[in-house]
C-alpha cells in the first residue's frame, strides 16, 4: 500500500473531524478523495504540520487529527520533544511513513535507514507510540481517537504517489472555512 | 526578576486577550517569560526552534485563541519561510516580541553581525516593525497588538538594550 491507499481507508474516519495535512501530495490526495471545510490543507511551510496540529488541539476540544510525513518530522524532529512535553489528549499525529521525500520525487529518507521514528517519538517522551502497517492504519486511528490519548502512529507504507492535481483554493478561504468549523463543532 | 516593565508588557497581552504565546529564550526576555509561564490565562509552550513556534501560534489561532511569540532578532534567520508562507499567506495576525540584540549597548560582538540585517529583513518581508529604546515605548503595545489582529499579519516589536537597561 501506498499513501493515497491509507488515505481512502482512513477517510471514513477523517469525515467531520478536524484533519492538518501535510505540504505536497499528502494534502492534494486528501483534496481529491475528501475535502472538506475541516482540512487544513498545508501549501508551503515544509516540516510544521504536527506544530500546527499542536496548536490546534491545545486550544480547543475537538480530536485533531494531523496527518505528517516521515520526511517532513525529520526536518521538524524536535517537534516530537515539544508534543511529548505538552500533552493534549485530543491529538493524533499520523507519520506516514514510507521512507521517502514524496513530493519531490521520491528521495528516500533516513527514516527509511537507520532511523526509527518510533524510537526518536519514544525518546522524546511521547507516551502512546504505535508503529504499524499500512493495512493496520484504520484500525489504529480509530483506536486512537476513541482512547481519549494523545498517540503517534507510525504507519509504515511503501513510497509512491497517485497523479492528482495541486490545490488551486485560496489559503485564506482555507483558514478561513477550516476556523469557522472549529467554531461550530466547539459550540 | 521580572521588572515593572516587564509587567507592563504581560498586562498587555493579557488585556489584548493573547491566550498562547510560545518562546525561545533570551537573556533580555527572562523576565517577561517568567510571568507568561505563571500567568494562568496564557497557555505558554516554549518551542525549540522559531519556525516551529510559528507553526504552533498558526494552530492556535486558526484554533480560536489569539497568539504570540517572544523570540530574539536573530531567529528571523530561521523564520522567514514560515513567516512568508504560512503567517502572511494564511493572514494569521502575529505579534513578535523580540530581543534587539546586537544594538547599542551590546557585549557579544556576534550579534551585531544579525542587528544589521534585522530592519533591512523585515522592510523587505513587509512587516510593520517598532522600535523600542525606551522603557515607557511599552504604553504603545496595546495599539501594536490590536493593529496586528486588525490587519491580520506579522508585526514585530524590536525592544533593544537601552529599552530593557531603562525598565524598572
Amino acid at each position: 500500500m501506498i499513501r493515497y491507499d491509507i488515505l481512502k481507508t482512513i477517510a471514513p474516519i477523517l469525515k467531520d473531524r478536524l484533519v492538518v495535512c501535510n505540504i505536497g501530495s499528502p494534502s492534494q490526495e486528501l483534496y481529491q478523495l475528501l475535502d472538506q471545510p475541516s482540512n487544513f490543507y498545508m501549501l508551503g511551510t515544509m516540516g510544521l504540520c504536527s506544530s500546527i496540529g499542536l496548536g490546534v488541539a491545545l486550544v480547543q476540544d475537538q480530536p485533531v487529527i494531523a496527518i505528517d510525513g516521515d520526511g517532513s518530522v525529520l526536518t521538524n524532529l524536535a517537534t516530537l520533544s515539544t508534543i511529548a512535553n505538552n500533552p493534549a489528549d485530543n491529538f493524533v499525529l499520523l507519520i506516514v511513513d514510507n521512507g521517502s521525500y514524496g513530493s519531490t520525487g521520491d528521495q528516500p529518507t533516513y527514516a527509511g535507514m537507520a532511523t526509527s521514528l518510533t524510537e526518536v517519538a519514544k525518546a522524546c517522551g511521547c507516551r502512546n507510540v504505535v508503529e504499524c502497517s499500512a493495512e493496520e492504519t484504520a484500525a489504529e486511528l480509530e483506536r486512537a481517537i476513541s482512547s481519549g490519548k494523545m498517540t503517534i502512529i507510525i504507519s509504515k507504507c511503501q513510497p509512491g504517489n497517485v497523479n492528482v492535481s495541486v490545490i488551486d483554493d485560496d489559503p485564506v478561504n482555507i483558514a478561513n472555512r477550516f476556523s469557522n468549523q472549529i467554531r461550530e463543532l466547539n459550540s | 526578576m521580572p521588572t515593572t516593565t516587564d509587567k507592563a508588557i504581560l498586562d498587555s497581552l493579557v488585556r489584548n486577550k493573547i491566550g498562547f504565546i510560545t518562546s525561545v529564550p533570551c537573556k533580555q526576555l527572562a523576565g517577561v517569560i517568567e510571568l507568561v509561564d505563571s500567568h494562568e490565562e496564557i497557555y505558554h509552550i516554549p518551542s525549540n526552534k522559531e519556525d516551529e513556534g510559528m507553526g504552533l501560534c498558526a494552530g492556535a489561532y486558526l484554533g480560536g485563541t489569539r497568539s504570540a511569540i517572544i523570540m530574539q532578532n536573530t531567529a528571523l534567520g530561521v523564520a522567514i519561510n514560515s513567516l512568508v508562507t504560512l503567517i502572511q499567506y494564511y493572514h494569521i495576525p502575529l505579534p513578535m516580541l523580540i530581543s534587539y540584540r546586537g544594538e547599542v549597548g551590546e557585549k557579544v560582538a556576534c550579534q551585531v553581525e544579525m542587528a544589521i540585517h534585522t530592519k533591512p529583513l523585515l522592510q523587505q518581508l513587509n512587516i510593520p516593525h517598532y522600535h523600542f529604546t525606551k522603557a515607557e515605548q511599552v504604553n504603545s503595545l496595546d495599539g501594536i497588538l490590536q493593529h496586528s489582529q486588525m490587519c491580520k499579519k506579522p508585526v514585530a516589536i524590536l525592544a533593544d538594550a537601552s529599552f530593557w537597561s531603562s525598565a524598572s
